[in-house]
């Protein structure tokens, strides 16, 4: 495992995300009021960019005829199928125990202490100034 | 989490005799035909305005033309009587279907006319008829007859009515609506219904047939009456889909559907769609909250007659593993129509596990009122 | 901010390769890029009327969408499959290369055409648009590119004005079959559209039939649904209605050549209606003499069945049986590019198949019903 660098803070907005070819896979990193998530980009269902699917809020209900709205784009669409996934834990809202995308650790270090290493030499440029977002994969 | 058929733990079910080959001793025939002979037959539990009505306006013949009397379907030819409507002779009903399968109950599924008819007012009123018809004419003449309420489903609140009024007697174990309606059954427009079905413990009955207010294919109206019957699954599946999409089963956990005289085979197809459609499609519906293959195997129970299957005894235990669960059938002859010869009202070689569960179990855990009766 | 970088699908190397090559896809839906791409092949005088008027269809209540919203943008379409250059879905021939025939090794891509031409409630108008969409078919797309084949449009419920449009683009072996929607006005055995199967026997053309968004009934037969979901669902039955009424209407005894395609209905529910379709003709078959042989005969001889939204069962083994009962040789692999409930060629079926059935689902039974390897006549 090792850690590799994404992006910036301050690239990916709050609500957005970014994809990106890491450690040989392709991966969405997905922000969320201060948050990071990295999703594998492959839906577990037929295989489609997973993470190119809309984001949407997490929509439930109490009884028939009404509808709740939480966690705004937070629930990943899948642009095929419409499979929608938690971009938090991965897991699928229809089965959430069966069905899910491999999700990958992700942190925010100071460029201070990754011009120190360890981390995969990318050629992302790393600037003491600003902080990074990482993923494990 | 109610669990809507779960046995009465005390409860001990007959003993079965002849079990693998010859009729069903000690089954619960969940699916019998008795037929209104004529409007003569209801008069006594008509009002006045309603007789009258009758000879002015010939109010008679009305059965369904969902089962056309002399289509081969509607009555097995050793089944028919010598004259009158199949079904509508008593003492063969008792012979045939009671005595001769020795069954330990039969519910009686009344398909009429006035299930249909356009006026709700006159639905009503001949569906009240037919109600205490049935009770009089059936339920009193034999301790192993059982009956669904026969609703005017053009009014659900008259339908609501109609359950109140007969629910204290426990020989109604169902309701009953036909597979072919106004509305899908689905929608809120018959709510009224099912909480009072589910208020009395009282399963709904869906049983092929039609209220003819549309074609009954997205097509069009069929030449023949073969491709007319043969398309009703069409309808059972849009009913089930529509139960499941509205949410009435989050809304009335308690509630059973059966479906009745349906075919059987063609559902395990449709679960698969629509569970593979439910995942991308299930924020439209929220409130849909398991998968559709879950909440039917919950709340769905099918009658056997017609079994559409293969003829191939191994391929017959294929499809029934497709259904993945051995709690959906439910024993049923369909008497008096012709679905069956002889006594072959189940395939040969079920494993004997199953059978009891199709001839017994089942039909006790779908029908809470048969339990009560038996002591 | 700066704004995220979303990468095309289409270039992405993570995706495994498809398994087979030479793939035919007996579902795609091509689009125009706008509406005066389609009616530059119109007469002058549908162009105006079309324009002022528009295409009008049974039982669609509103103007921009189809009756039942669906729930990506498009009216349904796959969400990656907007052209980077512009465009709706599928009216970019580089990009379907790319991101379909290219990416899924497709050898023939086999087209259904979507319009309001088959059911518009204006039938001269309909015809009109039929020859507009078929003049279109070959110029902006099986010209350009030989892996794509052709349906002939036809009004259908207008039965002469069908042939004569059968017969005017017929000889061009750009058009491989012939497209008629699943939800037609009468069940489609019945007597009025005979001459359609007569010039479809003719030519030896398939009629493929597609489900349209609209229909001339109710989409259920107990009134309308009320979701987009209950729709989905129901569409697998106007193909079960079709099967029914052209066997017992004894369709294939007057025509034994006729070939029928049912387009992306599934497939599992074919084994079941198979089975009730003999169970109840044994019982009323006096009520249908021409019906001569038991129906699942003339269900296995002349119909076939593309396998998209292919079913998934729960327990995945479970759709074997289902194949083994229709035969292997009966279906035909599609995707339904660029449609949301889209199925990819190697990852649609859950279950593994035999090589020989593979081969047979995803090439070679197209390749012999649409005559894909005869040679093209002199343009």
């Amino acid at each position: 495992m090792s850690r590799h660098v994404v992006a910036k803070v301050g690239e990916i907005g709050s609500g957005q995300r970014k994809i990106i070819d890491v450690g040989g896979r392709r991966v969405g990193v997905f922000h969320s009021n201060g948050e990071y998530f990295a999703l594998l980009d492959r839906c577990p269902h037929q295989g489609a960019s997973l993470c190119s699917g809309m984001l949407m809020s997490l929509v439930d209900s109490s009884e028939p005829g009404d509808y709740r709205i939480s966690r705004k784009s937070e629930m990943l669409r899948c642009p095929w199928h419409g499979w929608e996934f938690d971009i938090r834990t991965g897991q699928s809202w229809c089965e959430p125990s069966k069905i899910r995308v491999k999700t990958y650790p992700v942190s925010v270090e100071p460029g201070a202490d990754l011009v120190k290493g360890p981390y995969v030499a990318t050629t992302y440029p790393v600037s003491i100034e600003d902080d990074y977002v990482l993923v494990e994969i | 989490m109610i669990a809507p058929f779960a046995c009465a733990p005390d409860f001990d079910p007959p003993i079965l005799d002849s079990i693998v080959s010859g009729p069903y001793s000690g089954a619960i025939d969940c699916d019998v035909h008795p037929a209104v002979p004529g409007t003569a037959a209801l008069m006594p539990y008509l009002d006045p305005y309603w007789r009258e009505m009758h000879a002015l306006r010939d109010l008679d013949r009305m059965d369904l033309m969902s089962y056309p009397p002399n289509v081969p379907l509607s009555g097995r030819s050793d089944w028919r009587p010598a004259t009158g409507t199949p079904g509508s002779d008593f003492n063969l009903l008792q012979k045939q279907a009671l005595d001769h399968f020795g069954v330990r109950f039969a519910i009686c599924n009344c398909i009429y006319g006035a299930q249909a008819f356009y006026d709700e007012n006159m639905a009503a009123a001949f569906c009240r008829a037919t109600n205490d018809w049935i009770r009089n004419d059936w339920l009193d003449r034999d301790p192993r007859l059982r009956a669904s309420i026969v609703l005017p489903a053009q009014n659900p609140d008259l339908a609501a009515d109609e359950i109140e009024r007969l629910a204290g007697d426990k020989r109604f174990v169902q309701v009953l609506l036909l597979a072919r309606c106004e509305l899908p059954l689905g929608r809120k427009f018959y709510w009224p219904i099912y909480r009072a079905a589910e208020r009395h413990g009282l399963p709904v009955g869906i049983h092929a047939g039609s209220m003819f207010r549309h074609s009954p294919t997205q097509c069009g109206h069929p030449s023949f009456f073969v491709e007319d019957y043969i398309a009703q699954t069409q309808a059972f599946a849009a009913q089930l889909t529509s139960f499941v999409s509205e949410g009435v089963f989050s809304k009335f956990p308690g509630m059973k559907v059966v479906l009745i005289e349906s075919g059987v085979t063609w559902l395990p197809a449709m679960i698969w769609r629509f569970g593979k459609d439910w995942r991308g499609i299930r924020a439209e519906i929220p409130w849909v909250r398991s998968t559709p293959g879950a909440i039917i195997r919950d709340h769905v129970r099918l009658t056997v007659q017609p079994l559409d299957g293969p003829s191939n005894p191994k391929d017959v235990e294929r499809i029934l593993e497709h259904l993945g669960s051995e709690d959906l059938l439910l024993f049923s002859t369909d008497y008096p129509h012709w679905q069956f010869e002889g006594d072959a009202a189940l395939p040969p070689e079920l494993p004997e596990n199953l059978l009891r569960k199709i001839l017994v179990e089942n039909p006790l855990a779908t029908y809470p009122r048969l339990k009560e009766t038996i002591q | 901010m700066s704004t995220p970088t979303v990468v095309s699908p289409g270039r992405d190397n993570s995706r495994p390769k498809p398994v087979v090559t030479g793939v035919v896809d007996c579902d795609i839906h091509p689009s125009a890029a706008s509406p005066a791409e389609l009616w530059q092949f119109l007469p002058e005088r549908w162009r105006t009327y079309v324009a002022k008027f528009g295409t009008r269809l049974p039982n669609q209540p509103t103007i921009n969408i189809v009756p039942y919203p669906r729930m990506s943008p498009g009216n349904g379409m796959r969400m990656d499959s907007w052209p980077p250059n512009g465009g709706f879905p599928a009216s970019d021939l580089d990009f379907m290369r790319e991101q379909l025939l290219d990416a899924c090794g497709i050898e023939f891509g086999i087209f259904q055409p979507l319009s309001g031409a088959s059911m518009s409630t204006n039938l001269e108008l309909g015809a009109a648009l039929s020859i507009a969409m078929n003049e279109w078919q070959l110029e902006k797309w099986a010209r350009q590119d030989s892996r794509l084949k052709a349906g002939i449009c036809i009004p259908q419920e207008d039965p002469e004005a069908s042939v004569a449009i059968i017969e005017r683009f017929a000889g061009n072996r750009d058009f491989v079959h012939i497209a008629v929607p699943t939800r037609t006005m009468e069940p489609f055995g019945r007597k009025r559209y005979r001459p359609i199967f007569a010039a479809a026997e003719r030519w030896n053309l398939p009629i493929c039939m597609h489900p349209p968004a609209t229909g001339y009934h109710c989409n259920t037969p107990t009134g309308w649904a009320s979701y987009y979901l209950e729709e989905h669902v129901s569409l697998a039955h106007p193909p079960q209605t079709v099967a029914t009424s052209m066997i017992m209407e004894g369709i294939f005894e007057r025509f034994p050549r006729l070939k029928i395609v049912l387009v992306e209905g599934g497939f599992a529910w074919v084994p079941p209606l198979a089975w009730r379709l003999d169970n109840q003709w044994r019982k009323m078959r006096d009520e249908v003499p021409h019906v001569k042989r038991p129906p699942s005969e003339y269900l296995r001889e002349h119909f076939w069945f593309t396998t998209q939204p292919v079913e998934e069962a729960e327990r995945p083994s479970d759709l074997l049986d289902t194949i083994r009962w229709i035969g292997a040789n009966r279906l035909m692999f599609s995707t339904d590019y660029p449609h949301w409930d889209f199925d990819d060629p190697s990852r649609a079926f859950k279950v593994e198949l035999s090589a020989e059935d593979h081969r047979a689902i995803f090439r070679e039974n197209a390749v012999a019903l649409f005559r894909l390897n005869e040679k093209l006549d002199e343009k």
